[in-house]
């Protein structure tokens, strides 16, 4: 089985709550050093077989369509992946 | 008159606007997200809710149900559509109408009565109004924070096409406190209040919300 691994992020100009609420608990734990956090999604899709350049192709398409809003998020990567937690 | 009033899974007030529906005197017809048939209806309403229980994004999967296949051309030829809260992110998903919506600045799910200025008396949904008469409605949601980029919100104000703007404090960080728009032909119109929780005396703060239902049956009256 071959992966296709796509990760989005909120554009840099769109409000990230959760990740605020995540910048707030970290100097809690004593991490004071990280001055922001932005949280993002990741989607790993499973083939059979090895991914390939149709494969990417359409995971692509999959992402700009329905993975992703082009209002508020940005698709910063799409790759294959032998290992789905790489 | 026939309104009808989109059911999706997790949808949630489809009974309450069906009823809205029946209380200005129209027939209220049930369309099912798995249909893409939209039964000869005159306007439609996306309800409020949790279509598809708000996964990956607020009416992102919505977006793609059979009946939108139906309503999304019926739309854009004309066709009185109303989102409502989830409708509204729904319709913003379907790129209906501009701009997203995102979790409330606050990060706290909010259940208010809402004063808002209606700024656009002349769609499909406001024609009842006056332009600038001051409503109070429900506003229930956690992910109502309107975005969208400077141009597109400095063309939303220059058409005249932020229909609400809310009163008072921002209660979600929306830019520039916009709680509802419509398209450029004013048939389609998306806001994150409810409307249709305030038709009645004594259920709710107030009855603003009949005239989003009157006036869509003026409109289709007089189309």
């Amino acid at each position: 089985m071959g992966h296709v691994v796509i990760d989005v992020m909120l554009k840099p100009e769109i409000l990230d709550p959760q990740g605020q609420a995540v910048n707030g608990a970290l100097p809690r734990l004593g991490f004071e050093q990280f001055t922001d956090v932005r949280q993002g999604k990741r989607f790993v899709l499973t083939v059979d077989g090895e991914v390939t350049d149709e494969h990417l192709a359409a995971a692509a398409e999959a992402a700009e369509k329905l993975l992703s809003n082009p209002v508020i998020e940005d698709v910063v990567s799409v790759r294959a992946s032998e290992d789905p937690d790489q | 008159m026939k309104v009808g009033v989109v059911t999706f899974p997790g949808s949630l007030d489809d009974r309450d606007a069906a009823r809205a529906v029946r209380a200005v005197g129209a027939e209220a017809v049930t369309l099912w997200h798995g249909d893409a048939d939209l039964k000869g209806v005159d306007a439609v309403i996306l309800p409020g809710g949790f279509s598809y229980g708000d996964y990956l994004r607020c009416g992102a999967i919505a977006r793609f149900a059979p009946v939108m296949d139906a309503l999304i051309p019926a739309a854009q030829g004309g066709l009185p559509v109303i989102g409502i809260c989830n409708g509204f992110q729904v319709l913003c998903e379907s790129h209906l109408l501009p701009g997203a919506l995102i979790r409330n600045d606050h990060r706290k799910f909010n259940c208010v009565d809402q004063r808002l200025v209606v700024e656009n008396a002349a769609t499909a949904w406001t024609s009842d109004f006056e332009a600038g008469q001051e409503i109070t409605i429900v506003l229930k949601n956690g992910e109502g924070g309107f975005v969208a980029d400077e141009r597109t919100l400095d063309e939303l104000e220059g058409e005249g096409r932020v229909v609400f703007r809310y009163a008072g404090d921002n209660p979600n960080g929306s830019y520039r406190a916009i709680a509802g728009i419509t398209n450029d032909r004013g048939n389609i119109v998306g806001l994150m209040p409810h409307p249709e929780h305030a038709i009645e005396e004594g259920y709710g703060p107030s009855t603003d919300g009949l005239p989003f239902f009157t006036s869509v049956l003026k409109a289709l009256a007089t189309a």
